[in-house]
């Protein structure tokens, strides 16, 4: 791979101990992937925030790089975090989890890491124009820039995403480039597609399907961006597809080459049995929404429904702290706690300790978090959409 | 065989062979090294000190560090062998200093076998 006097400085350890070994990280990543030099990235987003998935050994890495003075160059944002950063008493996260949460919260902030804390950073402020290169590491994040927006990142790792925002480049391989953007198989939907959940079931099932191929979707006819988040983020889950087109939707499905493409039909059957196959239970003790993190579109939709309601058990939506804001200021929060439900900022279930705050089944409009909540969460899982969830809560 | 170097080192261990892609978060415990994920072909067997072979990552971005963790721990696998090595497990896998080796017709190795992996020239040999 080609670099500058600059990054070869880097490399040789002339500008610092955490510079070079960051950028050894890059550089080895961009001798495997065969990239002809590193390129500058207009911003970064850092998976591995929450003390649940990274534990003591990601915190101490964290810790030390921070430390050590590592600062980044380029805006960067952060994944959710493992709890509510300001409200965890009152909802109830526990007290020794908090306190290792913000240790992890001070590390980030450190090295100049803005702390936002959402896996939808495009609706709280960093947001990447088309054709951007940008290092992105949240799956669901980085499958709706590459395909919703049309900015290019790869599929980066927690800690690759910190390098790249430490050294501002990543390396030039995979999605960054044009010919690796075409799609490898085509998806023909002929189901009705109503609920955002329709589109996380689709969305899991395709990712079981495909794994990490590049599907060209047909078929679909309209959907807005919380429908297409909901889609990405589940076949990110299910399988590692960091991007897709839709026909007539998405900005790069024109310019793409479709031709030859083995078809993958998905009818209303298939739909039908990935709720069942997702569903072990009907009567959650907790239904959370909001995965990917709610935008306000959600949150005001969950507010027509709830207003006057009295809840009988919990129903909780997920956002990033700017959502909650605007939330707040056109009363959505409060006809929400009201009705009994409750915003929940900064985090999400599937990061969040809720099994050890006596949830044992979870119902979930998201094909992502229903694909996560059994294996990491210890769930059982009701996957239905908002209207059924919410019935069985009242 | 030979393929392609993506962490160096040398293991040797039991092959534990998975047919489907690993996510290793929300996939692996990283206290104990215990596959999680449900109705995953591997669902509660051990990785640790096993050669793990699988064909490609998938799922959450945050595997990396769930691979770092295994190897701090204590409970990671000796080495991996993957017909694709995808950016999350190659992260994981540098970070964390463990021998990692792609581009395996993993379909010659079966659940048991003795592997003895030197992936600093890509080479991994069945000894049974």
């Amino acid at each position: 791979m080609y670099l500058t006097k600059d990054e070869e400085k880097i490399l040789n350890g002339q500008k610092g101990d955490v510079l070079e070994r960051l950028f050894r990280l890059l550089v080895r990543l961009g001798d495997i992937y065969k990239a002809d030099k590193m390129i500058p990235v207009g911003s970064v987003q850092v998976a591995g925030v929450s003390y649940k998935s990274i534990g003591d050994p990601g915190t101490e890495f964290l810790e030390d790089m921070a430390s050590k003075n590592a600062k980044v160059k380029v805006l960067t944002y952060l994944n959710p975090a493992g709890m509510d950063l300001e409200n965890w008493k009152k909802i109830g996260f526990p007290e020794d989890f908090a306190k290792n949460q913000l240790r992890i919260m001070d590390a980030f902030k450190k090295m100049g890491i803005v702390v936002t804390s959402t896996c939808t950073p495009y609706l709280a402020g960093n947001l990447p124009r088309f054709r951007e290169h940008i290092a992105w590491s949240e799956s669901s994040a980085v499958s709706f820039s590459n395909s919703v927006i049309g900015a290019r990142t790869n599929r980066e790792g927690g800690p690759s995403a910190l390098a790249a925002a430490i050294c501002g480049v990543t390396p030039n391989y995979g999605l960054h480039i044009w010919e690796n953007r075409q799609p490898t198989v085509k998806i023909d939907v002929s189901a009705d597609l109503n609920f955002n959940s329709d589109y996380g079931a689709l969305g899991y099932f395709v990712g079981k399907q495909v794994k990490n191929k590049i599907p060209y979707f047909t078929g679909i006819k309209n959907a807005d961006t919380d429908q297409l988040k909901s889609l990405g983020a589940a076949m990110a889950a299910s399988g590692a597809v960091a991007l897709y087109h839709v026909e007539g939707l998405t900005p790069e499905a024109d310019l793409v080459n479709k031709d030859g493409l083995e078809t993958i039909n998905v009818s209303k059957k298939e739909l039908n049995d990935t709720f069942e196959k997702l569903s072990s239970s009907k009567n959650p003790d907790v239904v959370i929404l909001g995965c990917p993190h709610a935008s306000l579109r959600e949150i005001s939709n969950l507010a027509d429904k709830l207003k006057g309601k009295h809840l009988k058990k919990p129903v909780w939506i997920c956002t990033s702290r700017v959502m909650k804001e605007a939330s707040d200021r056109m009363g959505f929060t409060d006809i929400i706690e009201k009705a009994g439900g409750n915003i929940v900022a900064d985090t999400c279930m599937v990061v969040s300790p809720i099994e050890q705050m006596g949830y044992k089944s979870t119902g979930v409009n998201s094909g992502k978090a229903a694909n996560y909540l059994p294996g990491f969460c210890k769930q059982d899982v009701f996957f239905a959409d908002i209207n059924k969830l919410i019935e069985v809560q009242l | 065989m030979k393929g392609r170097m993506i962490s160096p080192g040398k293991a040797e261990g039991k092959a534990i062979v998975s047919p489907d892609p690993i996510g290793f978060y929300g996939g692996i415990d990283a206290k104990t090294g215990i596959v999680i994920e449900k109705g995953h072909p591997l669902e509660g067997k051990s990785v640790t000190n096993k050669i793990l072979i699988f064909p490609c990552g998938k799922g959450s971005t945050v595997g990396s560090y769930v691979i770092y963790g295994l190897k701090k721990n204590g409970v990671a696998p000796a080495g991996i062998i993957n017909k694709e090595t995808e950016t999350i497990v190659a992260t994981g896998v540098i970070l964390a200093g463990i021998p990692c080796v792609d581009q395996i017709d993993i379909s010659n190795i079966n659940d048991g076998d003795n592997i003895f992996l030197d992936a600093d020239n890509g080479v991994v040999e069945i000894k049974n």
